[in-house]
């Protein structure tokens, strides 16, 4: 049982506690949010623990990835595994925004358009259908999002961190160091700049321009897309720092960094959503 | 490939070197065996379908008599969302994920599954979505129906958001486990087991989870919304603000709809194995099994608002749906045909698992022709929401994938034992369930055709003796369910020692590779299939 096969490539892990941890903090974090959201205060200090132990339990478990990968026991077999779950994974990413974005279409082609109709005339005698609405009660007057300001100028710093890190990833290959800790560097600075920008932009949308979570279902959609792509950059972002620390630590081979190319592939799946975004919500 | 157990912590230790896991509680949660978890899987959902089943039965008790009678009728309302919660997620779909535990590594020749660690948080997250589950009824519930419809759900009170972040947790449960499953079945093989070569329950569990990993999100997303309607301002669900209600049952049940498959799915995998063995015969039209059970996930993609035909829909909405949904009894009928050739001229016998899986097959394409009536909108409009529609999916739900994971926890009890479950009584817990099951949910057919609404805890006097033929069945099927435990009970303490391969027509790996019980770990190095 404990004599390693004479062709080793599959590693199985011993018995962990990360998993039971993890667990914990998820229901502290879950019955905290239910008890902060329904106007209890201990509510959101059993949320701040939970997220707390969460933050210690990756800090173990990663940890202990990477040292087992430092450490060779990764082999092709299972290189393959993980390439075939960061896919699935991103294909899960994928519906979850599928869901958002087909509420925004529901909205924008069949619900605000049927308020405006002769059914519900009734009810809601001066409506007219047009986009960008927050419906036909919600008439606090908003300006809507206009697409050539900051998020042109975000889209444009997105598109290059794809670019520079592609650049960073032509570098690891070529075992070019120094090319692959300046680019992947850049990377980093471009998600946070992407980030500042989006905190500003809320923030004027807020004091400026009177749209907010509230505005209806424009606002609604417009935070809620926004703010969960916002969400992904920013784990995104956390991620790149973390390989950016591991590169600097020499980790990664030229043949074997898969961590590197996962993360590498949220980025640009988190490029995409941006892009649909940017046509879907704000352009047209 | 062959696998590399990273035993270092107790190489020198002679007493858990056999097991490489630490003794007592530590075992379980922290073990990353495949078996283990397996077990935890089945053991969990068995728990659930009791707690589900009393649920019922306080249902069927409370429609004993018209009136009002034992409960108040916001716990009633509460008793079936809790009950529908439960029976979906807690119980049918673990005790599917535990059959993938045991099984998969071992019918494709893996040391364990491709994530081991992962594997067990997914399992520990269902106790934490039990917990959020459980304390919600206790600080006062959601009686909200299993489908949390707004804009009730945007009303109801604090035990909504604790049933909204359990929804959240069975869904990263369920994400992490099929990522793990489909990622074992692709990249784990052994030489020589093409996809086309694998058994067809790993063919099932291989669609079954590409559809939890399409659609859990969409419904994460869905109770999302609803999360942020009930506490930040947000408009999805509220015409006010220029969002509509309709908008969460299309998202529901674009989960929902693939979510029926995905208890079906492996359901019909367990068949595929129990049938063909008690038959002595190979599976009938194997690739064509394939690819109908692939069409099947697709199509459950495209026909989630056969579900909504009442809520207002263009007639060309309604024309499409119900063609779209018509075409799923295309490949359902293929399958149908399938094992019945399969037994055909095979040497049959009956043992528990065999009568199980007949069972499964009468009932189950009984339920998919109620399933046929419904589909037809002129029909449902009449039909929906009465106990017609409980009745159809009871038998798909309870006859149809209850029945087929009892059909494989007597198939495999002895390899996961190593001891023989008492023949007798597992043809007695058999024979009651079915009658009990039918004197249940037939009767229901008749109720909602005579326009008895469902989710109402008093109905009109004319139906009284029909509710009162399902609540006696309830109560029998219930009990019944007790002698399955006490079955399993008696086989792994003194059940008979079984054979390594107690089933003549069985010729999958975990039987013809490897001894009865299976050992801790299995194809350390893998086995090269032919």
């Amino acid at each position: 049982m404990s004599h390693a096969t004479p062709t080793h490539n599959y590693y199985l892990p011993q018995p962990a506690a990360y998993p039971i941890i993890g667990s914990t903090a998820l229901l502290l974090m879950t019955a905290g949010a239910a008890m902060w959201f329904n106007g209890s205060s201990i509510g959101a200090w059993s949320v701040l623990a939970g997220a707390l132990v969460m933050v210690y339990m990756m800090v173990l478990w990663f940890g202990k990835v990477i040292s087992e990968s430092e450490g060779g026991l990764y082999t092709d077999r299972v290189d393959v595994s993980y390439r075939w779950s960061m896919s699935w994974f991103i294909f899960s990413e994928v519906m979850f925004f599928a869901g958002f974005f087909g509420a925004l279409f529901y909205a924008r082609t069949l619900s605000v358009p049927d308020l405006s109709s002769i059914d519900n005339k009734l009810l809601w005698p001066d409506f007219t259908s047009a986009w960008p609405s927050s419906g036909p009660y919600l008439t606090d007057p908003f300006t809507p999002m206009a697409a050539w300001g900051i998020p042109a100028i975000n889209t444009f710093l997105l598109l290059s961190s794809g670019v520079t890190l592609t650049i960073a990833h032509w570098g690891l290959r070529e075992n070019r160091r120094g090319v692959l800790n300046l680019w992947l560097f850049l990377t980093i600075c471009l998600g946070v700049t992407f980030l500042g920008f989006q905190a500003f932009e809320y923030g004027h949308a807020y004091s400026e321009m009177n749209l907010k979570l509230t505005t209806g279902i424009y606002g609604t959609t417009f935070y809620m897309l926004t703010g969960f792509h916002g969400f992904h950059v920013t784990v995104g972002t956390i991620m790149l720092i973390c390989i950016w620390f591991r590169c600097l630590k020499g980790h990664f081979k030229p043949d074997h960094h898969f961590a590197f190319e996962g993360v590498a592939w949220y980025w640009h799946f988190v490029d995409v959503v941006w892009l649909l975004l940017f046509v879907v919500v704000y352009w047209l | 490939m062959s696998a590399v157990i990273d035993n270092h912590g107790h190489a020198h230790d002679d007493h858990h070197a056999d097991h490489g896991h630490p003794p007592g509680l530590m075992r379980w949660v922290s073990t990353t065996n495949h078996k283990d978890i397996g077990s935890m899987y089945l053991w969990f959902s068995f728990i659930m379908f009791l707690m589900g089943g009393v649920m019922a039965l306080t249902i069927r008790a409370e429609l004993w008599q018209p009136g009002m009678q034992i409960v108040q009728p916001e716990f009633f309302n509460q008793m079936t969302t809790y009950h529908g919660l439960i029976m979906v997620f807690g119980a049918i779909m673990p005790a599917f994920v535990g059959f993938a535990n045991w099984q998969i590594p071992m019918m494709i020749g893996a040391p364990d599954m491709a994530f081991p660690r992962m594997n067990n948080w997914s399992f520990w997250l269902l106790p934490v979505a039990a917990i959020l589950l459980v304390s919600s009824l206790a600080v006062g519930g959601a009686g909200v129906g299993w489908t949390m419809y707004a804009p009730l759900t945007t009303q109801a009170g604090p035990g909504m958001d604790l049933l909204i972040f359990a929804v959240h947790i069975l869904g990263m449960s369920s994400i992490m486990g099929s990522i793990n499953i489909v990622t074992t079945i692709l990249n784990m093989r052994a030489p020589g087991m093409t996809l086309m070569k694998m058994p067809m329950f790993v063919w099932t569990w291989l669609i079954t989870a590409y559809l939890l990993i399409a659609v859990m999100p969409v419904l994460a997303g869905a109770v999302t919304m609803t999360l942020t309607d009930r506490h930040f301002g947000t408009s999805f669900f509220n015409a006010a603000g220029g969002g509509d209600p309709v908008l969460y049952q299309h998202i529901f049940w674009f989960f929902g709809h693939p979510e029926v498959y995905i208890i079906a799915i492996p359901a019909f995998g367990v068949v595929s194995q129990v049938i063909p063995a008690f038959s002595r015969k190979p599976l009938f039209g194997y690739a064509s099994m394939v690819y109908a059970t692939s069409s099947i996930a697709i199509l459950s993609f495209m026909v989630w608002a056969h579900h909504m035909y009442t809520t207002g829909m263009p007639v060309a909405g309604q024309l499409y749906f119900m063609y779209a949904t018509m075409l799923i009894a295309v490949p359902t009928g293929v399958k149908v045909f399938n094992w019945v050739a399969t037994m055909w001229r095979g040497s049959l016998t009956f043992e528990t698992p065999m009568l199980f899986a007949l069972g499964f097959l009468f009932l189950f394409t009984l339920g998919g022709f109620t399933g046929l009536v419904l589909a037809m909108t002129p029909v449902d409009v009449p039909l929906h929401d009465t106990y017609y529609v409980v009745a159809h999916f009871h038998y798909v739900m309870v006859a149809g994938a209850l029945f087929s994971a009892l059909s494989g926890v007597y198939f495999w009890l002895p390899k996961w034992t190593g001891n023989m479950y008492d023949e007798t009584l597992g043809k007695w817990h058999f024979w009651l369930s079915m009658v009990f099951f039918n004197i249940t949910f037939f009767v229901q057919h008749f109720l909602g055709l005579a326009g008895m609404p469902r989710r109402i805890p008093d109905y009109n006097l004319q139906f009284t003796a029909f509710n009162q033929i399902s609540s006696i069945g309830a109560f029998g099927f219930g009990l019944t369910q007790l002698l399955f435990l006490y079955v399993v009970l008696k086989c792994i303490r003194s059940g008979e020692k079984a054979p390594d391969k107690p089933w003549d027509g069985a010729d999958t790996l975990e039987w013809t590779h490897l001894p009865t019980p299976a050992p801790y770990h299995t194809f350390e190095n893998p086995p090269t299939v032919k």
